[in-house]
């Protein structure tokens, strides 16, 4: 199965790159833009074909190393 | 006393805190290449400043996988002194043996100068050549220092008497102004619980030697020297 990892920053922790682009944006006229966050996305590929099976073992893999939970939320999209 | 240097790939004070125990100890300490599975037997582990792993995925994530980390860990269960400078200290964070998170500085600039710091506490190995409240001088050279932890999570730093350095003025003031990176509480360096592992982004292996243009990092140095030897 394939698997998309969303990884972003939780509520209440600082993104600068969120600001820098924010700052960037209203430079080119985009006047409504606020609330801007930055994330990662990480794509990757499993043998597992049970979905269940798939989405817990890449939630493992998220826990250990994708994402580090005390700055950052993710969240797991997979496919066939 | 014998130490023990790690070495990530891209590690790049590995070399700068051997010149400054050597200094101190007497003897070159042991190199330990993070393929190891073992340490040598050691009073002291040194995880050295850098950009192991190039920084990927998140400042020492990696990093805090390698093979020799789980002897570290138990290292540092067992009351061995453990010290993480910059690059060091986000892996001990990432190895989750110290709390909390290193996000980048809030001027997303890379810095590099000297800081003041101020000493919280002498009582434990890696200040006790210093004495609690003195300022010193010590270089920063990182893009993500920014030291994060929940609110509750600094009180009980607070709390246990945890944090081991502040970022200061020149007079040891700790105001938002002498904060370089954003750090919550200007903290710059922070122990475990039982203060046997030390965390910290400033360098004091860059001002060990007065040829350096600076001496207060020695200290630390000969500090750990008169209490692990």
């Amino acid at each position: 199965m394939k698997a998309r990892v969303h990884v972003t920053l939780k509520t209440g922790v600082l993104d600068p790159q969120g600001k820098a682009i924010e700052h960037a944006l209203s430079q080119l006229g985009y006047q409504d833009v606020n609330e801007v966050r930055t994330g990662k996305v990480i794509e990757l590929q499993v043998t597992e074909s049970d979905p269940e099976k798939a989405r817990a073992e890449v939630d493992r893999m998220c826990r250990e190393l994708l994402a580090n939970t005390v700055i950052e939320n993710y969240d797991i999209e997979l496919s066939a | 006393m014998q130490a023990a240097v790690i070495v990530f790939p891209g590690s790049n004070c590995d070399r700068d805190v051997a010149v400054a125990l050597e200094q101190s100890m007497g003897k070159p300490p042991i190199m330990v290449w993070h393929k190891e599975n073992a340490l040598p037997k050691a009073d002291l582990i040194v995880l050295p400043g850098g950009f192991s792993y190039g920084d990927y995925l998140r400042c020492g994530a990696i990093a805090a996988h390698a093979n020799i980390m789980p002897a570290v860990r138990d290292a540092a269960e067992r009351g061995t002194a453990v010290l993480g400078i910059c690059n060091g200290f986000q892996v001990l964070i990432e190895a989750g043996l110290l709390p909390g998170a290193l996000l980048r500085n809030r001027s997303l600039k890379y810095l590099c100068k000297d800081v003041t710091l101020k000493v919280e506490t002498a009582e434990s190995v890696f200040t006790a050549g210093y004495r609690a409240g003195q300022t010193i001088t010590v270089p920063i050279a990182h893009g993500d220092g920014n030291y994060f932890l929940d609110p509750d999570g600094v009180q009980q730093m607070e709390d246990e008497g945890r944090v081991a350095f502040r970022y200061c003025d020149a007079d040891g003031a700790v105001t938002d102004a002498a904060n370089p990176n954003g750090s919550v509480a200007n903290i710059a360096g922070i122990f475990n619980e039982k203060r046997n592992v030390l965390g910290m982004m400033p360098h004091p292996e860059r001002l060990s030697d007065p040829a350096l243009g600076g001496n207060d990092g020695r200290a630390m140095f000969d500090g750990l020297v008169g209490a692990l030897s």
